[in-house]
């Protein structure tokens, strides 16, 4: 079976209205309740969402803003860990189809074995992992094997301040997306865009990439999602959905959805 | 074979740069020019005349001679307490702040867990007339209020970093999301030999002074230049990198590596990382690290609060897995009574940390002849009320 990701990504006939543009959402695994996570990825499936990032909380999330920081506390606090998770998600196949990514920070996944954590993901039928803190060069020296043996996809990301060059170099790494940082920035920590934005988008969009990008960091309205994705593949919005979770809990996934797009 | 970095910052499997995408242009910037600078004849003039004219160095190899007889060994101790500011932490923001301003920044950040490190980052940049923001946890601000007004009157401003359990390496996680969110116009003076490659070589290499002047003092007074064993205490290491820089490959020189073990190495309350912690990542390296099974990582504690790290540097963390240092860990209560000891022996009062390292000479037994070298890594004004709170003085 192809990989999930790929198998979106390359879909040529999405849903009218839609302009091809995908939407991702991210949400920490345990919050707002310990057993949340499997009604979420249901209903996010369900309000016609593209790709679903299910976060593993983590003690000390260094790239994320208050807001995600906030989730991931709550989460641990709750009770949430990583062979939990798996246990939550172990019959989801049997209930949605939509591709799933796993984001977490590396150290659970090394204290957990990557080898068995990739074979767990792939029991599952997870697509694919977003690890922002193990970098390109030991990705590919240690991991990428294992990773491919599980049918997994390494998503990298790049920022305003990547250098050409080594976008080429993640490039030629990804066989997804890209995971695009709007801004230098951690998560929720800016909102909007503006002229700077513009011209970072353009400059990647110019490059002809292999992999499609899609654009992550700052992204709450629809008004920022189509700002986002004009010269992209897609968006993926984190913080705010958050948000919408602690403000509502599980209910109204499906509103927040439609406003954005 | 040798104990220093290679060319990717590892420590046999420990270092390297564990970062996200968002720190990497920094890190790399970094990376590429450290050594460079460093080797930079206007670079090296100017930190030796700062050390000399502005820290106070070199500072003095003192032969301890009552703590000697005391403990039937001659014990030399090397007086970092006799820095400006009170501890070695300035020999590496004196390096560092010349590093920011070779690479045009203009704008500090740090972290500090017991306010000696931010204290000696506000005191540099106020040198440099530099914008300097020192992270410190909120529950740290509120224990050590006498480092943050001296942090405030030396110009910077003091963040609390209200995440997580809010002391020193929620500190380090605010320092490292500033400067993900200013990746410009910011450097990040890091307090230890920790975080991402080139980090933990950079600061050995600025701390290196240390043995360095240990080499040359010993020389004079025992007519050679290696001592039997060199002591210090490891938070991050930082003290302790500067102490056995340049005998890391003279195995002669043995290693000593005291750690602080709280309340009891298994008492929940403890920062004995070398025996407590497992292979991790942690602020971008990878090193032993206290974690839960799950890879959370937790909170460590030590009376002292430049010992309650959860992690140390991946150097020690080597030095450690491959035997060339012995590891030793020391209660509270151990610590304290040593920095009193001192005082009543040597008429000098220890900064807690370094009270770890005087500690074990109840342990560790020395032969008479034996030369060995404790790095006083501070002095203990700052531990004033510490010290009155355990003695009821
Ligand atoms: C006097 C003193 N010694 C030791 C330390 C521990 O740091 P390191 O292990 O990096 O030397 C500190 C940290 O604040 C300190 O103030």
């Amino acid at each position: 079976m192809m990989n999930r990701i790929k198998q979106k990504l390359q879909e040529d006939n999405p849903p009218a209205g839609r302009a091809g543009k995908l939407l991702s959402i991210y949400f920490t695994a345990g919050y707002p309740q310990l057993n949340d996570t499997v009604q979420i990825i249901q209903d996010l499936e369900k309000s016609g969402v593209d790709f679903i990032e299910v976060g593993l909380p983590f003690s000390d999330p260094l790239a994320d803003g208050p807001t995600i920081q906030e989730s991931s506390t709550a989460a641990l606090k709750n009770g949430m860990h990583t062979e939990l998770l798996f246990e939550q998600l172990k019959d989801i196949r049997k209930t949605v189809s939509i591709p799933l990514i796993l984001m977490g920070y590396f150290n659970p996944v090394l204290q957990y074995g990557v080898e068995k954590f990739c074979q767990k993901c792939q029991e599952i039928g997870i697509d694919g992992l977003i690890l922002p803190d193990l970098p390109l060069d030991v990705y590919q020296e240690e991991y990428e094997s294992t990773f491919k043996k599980h049918g997994l996809i390494n998503i990298f990301l790049i920022t305003p301040q990547t250098s050409e060059e080594r976008i080429k170099a993640i490039d030629e790494a990804s066989e997804g997306f890209i995971y695009m940082v709007s801004s230098a920035s951690t998560t929720g920590a800016k909102e909007g865009f503006g002229e700077e934005q513009a011209a970072y988008f353009n400059r990647i969009a110019s490059m002809n990439l292999n992999n499609p990008q899609i654009v992550g960091f700052g992204i709450s309205s629809a008004q920022t999602f189509q700002q986002a994705t004009e010269k992209t593949k897609g968006a993926i919005i984190g913080s705010a959905f958050i948000k919408h979770l602690t403000e509502n809990g599980v209910a109204g996934i499906n509103n927040f959805i439609n406003q954005i797009r | 074979m040798t104990y220093h970095a290679d060319e990717k910052g590892y420590y046999g499997e420990f270092g390297g740069a564990f970062i996200p995408e968002m720190l990497y242009p920094n890190c790399e910037e970094l990376r590429q020019n450290y050594l460079r600078i460093m080797a930079e004849p206007s670079f090296q003039e100017e930190f030796h005349q700062l050390l000399k004219d502005y820290v106070g160095r070199p500072t003095p190899l003192y032969f301890a001679k009552r703590l000697s007889e005391k403990y039937n060994t001659k014990i030399y101790l090397k007086r970092e307490d006799l820095c400006h500011t009170g501890a070695h932490k300035v020999n590496n923001t004196i390096g560092q702040i010349l590093m920011a301003k070779k690479l045009g920044k203009h704008r500090i950040i740090a972290e500090t867990g017991a306010g000696q490190h931010g204290v000696a980052t506000a005191t540099v940049c106020a040198l440099m007339g530099i914008e300097c923001v020192v992270y410190m946890g909120e529950i740290d601000i509120a224990r050590q209020a006498p480092n943050v007004a001296r942090m405030k009157m030396l110009g910077a401003e003091v963040r609390p970093a209200k995440s997580g359990s809010r002391t020193l390496k929620d500190a380090t996680n605010e320092a490292i999301r500033d400067w993900i969110n200013n990746p410009v116009d910011t450097h990040y003076i890091i307090g230890s030999v920790v975080g991402p490659h080139p980090y933990p070589d950079m600061v050995a290499r600025f701390q290196s002074v240390i043995s360095e002047e240990i080499k040359a003092q010993l020389l004079e007074k025992e007519g050679r230049e290696n001592p039997d064993y060199v002591v210090a205490c490891v938070g991050g290491g930082s003290n302790a990198a500067g102490a056995y820089y340049h005998f890391l490959d003279t195995p002669e020189v043995g290693i000593i590596a005291v750690e602080a073990a709280g309340k009891g190495i298994h008492s929940g309350e403890s920062a004995a990382t070398s025996v407590l912690g497992k292979v991790g990542i942690i602020h971008g390296s990878k090193t032993l690290l206290m974690q839960t099974q799950d890879g959370q990582i937790t909170e460590p504690y030590s009376i002292s609060a430049g010992l309650d790290y959860p992690g140390v540097g991946p150097l020690h963390a080597h030095l450690y897995t491959s035997g060339r240092g012995e590891f030793i860990s020391i209660t509270d209560d151990d610590a304290m009574i040593a920095g009193l000891g001192l005082c009543q022996l040597e008429g000098i009062i220890p900064a807690i940390e370094s009270s770890h390292a005087l500690a074990i000479f109840e342990y560790r037994k020395f032969n008479p002849d034996d030369v060995v070298v404790v790095n006083l890594s501070g002095r203990g004004d700052k531990d004033l009320q510490n010290y009155i709170d355990y003695f009821k003085l």
